[in-house]
């Protein structure tokens, strides 16, 4: 069972956009199966969304990226949870994560312009509760994003027909 | 003027694959399933370490046989992996390719007139080499009711009294057919009785899809019996870098280490050291890509089947060979018409023997969206003729 979830689990996480059907005849199961399955691992929040890889840059939406270290005092009782609930509760994060080491959080903030992630940064990360510093790292390039290279010049070089 | 010509060469065959190549060519927006080779980029550890060895400046000769420390890993993943047991001193030797290996053994083995056993379909040099090397081909055709595999009473109809080798490659090149153990057993108990020895090509050893490859070097008595032919190009993606070894009993090895240390010297630098890396660390490459063409495997099996295309399920290689015998025409002309009609380049059976006419080689070497596009266009191309022929 718990090999049957790994294997679906893979090919959603190349391809969410895999279907059912050919998730069950490349992995030679039934497609009941599959789609108990997936629907179970939905509803245990194993599988928590389906989100598309997008390289904005090529789009005509001025985006930008920040991630900021951030150092948190935990509190009695709750440790680091009510913080980070206060963080990811904002729209404008979109990855927060309980880090090892020199700092105890990575936020990752998207804004329209730098401007508007540094007001965000000033106004009401910085001033939080609980949060005793921050530091802000604006992106300049991404170039893999979960796995997938984001400029990919490839074309197949072989030769068209080979022994 | 003399002719410059060899008469031995000028009766050579140019290869089927060659004149459907050149069809293809001039077709630029045609998409294929013709592919003999894998479509992953060769692991990116395995690439580094081929790049560190340039920066080192290794860019010497290595020995004929090649980098012992190579040879050593070879052997410890042979055993490791199929329970074969060489010495990287005497009896391994690194060869351009898998293909250099199988002419540097006939060369090494065969006298004039020794008759040499080729089961077909099968890779196209193996008949070409022994005409080379002064053999005699004998071809046994083998059977799709037998998923094209070789049996013992087919292998017994093909010996005389001259027959020295048989030539044997599973996983197969076209077919995708496998030997099991017991398929093993009954040919190693005729090749004992008859005294011949064996050059087993293994280089899909590692893309087999129902348990683990079984050599036919495994098998008692046959180690002293068998040169086995293996690679980096097909299980690490590695076609480019053109690097294959061949194991066998050191008697035979010494001599073939002779013809390649004449005819090419060594196998390139730095391939060899970045093929370490690919005996030591790449296990879950491998792991990956396997899985990676099983599920392409049973995607295209079952495709054939929703086009009512009879198809044996291959068990190795990347390959399907399905049967297109009920549309009453050759395979070349079922190809050339798939092609001009569709886009879509397949390679004819019977490029890899004349037992091949009727069928067709179907690489999957491609991504799953590829195969897809490419199998509607098989489909509609089916059923045209289907239609047409009603």
């Amino acid at each position: 069972m718990k090999n049957v979830r790994t294997k679906i689990l893979k090919l959603l996480e190349n391809n969410s956009k895999m279907d059912t059907k050919d998730l069950a005849v490349v992995l030679g199961m039934d497609e009941s199966v599959v789609i108990n399955t997936i629907q179970d691992m939905e509803q245990e929040q194993i599988i928590c969304g389906y989100n598309t890889i997008i390289n904005w840059d090529k789009t005509d939406d001025e985006r930008v990226t920040a991630l900021i270290e951030v150092k948190v005092a935990p509190q009695r009782g709750e440790g680091f949870e009510r913080v980070a609930e206060r963080i990811y509760n904002y729209e404008e994060v979109t990855s927060l994560y309980l880090m090892s080491g020199g700092f105890d959080m990575t936020v990752f903030i998207e804004g329209k312009t730098m401007k508007e992630v540094a007001q965000f940064v000033a106004r009401k990360l910085a001033p939080m509760e609980g949060v005793l510093s921050t530091s802000t790292h604006f992106v300049l390039k991404k170039y893999k994003e979960n796995g997938t290279k984001l400029e990919q010049d490839k074309k197949d070089e072989r030769l068209v027909v080979t022994a | 003027m003399r002719n410059p010509l060899s008469d031995k060469v000028i009766k050579m065959k140019p290869s089927g694959i060659r004149k459907f190549f050149d069809i293809v060519s001039e077709m630029p927006d045609a998409i294929s399933l013709g592919v003999g080779e894998p479509d992953f980029d060769t692991p990116w550890n395995i690439r580094e370490e081929g790049i560190y060895s340039l920066e080192k400046g290794r860019t010497f000769y290595t020995s004929n046989a090649g980098l012992l420390e190579l040879r050593e890993a070879i052997c410890e993943y042979n055993e490791r992996r199929f329970q074969l047991m060489y010495d990287p001193k005497k009896e391994i030797m690194l060869t351009v390719g898998g293909s250099e290996g199988i002419d540097v053994a006939l060369r090494a083995m065969l006298n004039p007139g020794d008759e040499v056993i080729i089961p077909e379909p099968c890779y196209v040099s193996y008949l070409p080499c022994v005409q080379l090397a002064d053999g005699v081909p004998v071809t046994i055709s083998l059977k799709n009711e037998n998923q094209f595999r070789l049996t013992k009473e087919e292998l017994e109809a093909a010996i005389t009294d001259k027959t020295k080798i048989l030539v044997m490659a599973f996983p197969n090149n076209p077919t995708g057919a496998i030997m099991t153990r017991e398929d093993l057993e009954a040919i190693a108990e005729v090749i004992i009785k008859h005294d011949l020895y064996v050059i087993s090509d293994e280089i899909y050893a590692e893309l087999t899809y129902s348990g683990n490859h079984v050599s036919i070097a495994s098998l008692p008595g046959m180690r002293e019996r068998t040169i086995v032919i293996g690679g980096f190009s097909k299980a690490f993606a590695m076609t480019g870098w053109r690097l294959g070894y061949a194991m066998g009993p050191a008697m035979i090895m010494e001599q073939m280490v002779k013809i390649h240390q004449f005819a090419i010297m060594c196998a390139p630098t730095t391939s060899q050291y970045a093929a370490i890396v690919a005996m030591r660390d790449c296990d879950k490459d491998v792991v990956h890509m396997r899985e990676a063409y099983d599920q392409r495997r049973r995607y295209m099996l079952n495709a054939f089947k929703e086009i009512g295309l009879p198809c044996f399920e291959p068990k190795g290689a990347f390959y399907l060979f399905p049967d297109i015998r009920e549309f009453g025409i050759p395979s070349e002309e079922f190809a050339t018409r798939l092609l001009k009609a569709k886009k879509l380049a397949v390679v004819p059976g019977d490029a890899f023997g004349d037992c091949g006419e009727g069928f067709l080689r179907i690489s999957y070497a491609y991504s799953l969206e590829e195969l897809k596009t490419a199998v509607g266009r098989l489909a509609e191309f089916v059923e045209d003729l289907r239609a047409e022929q009603k």
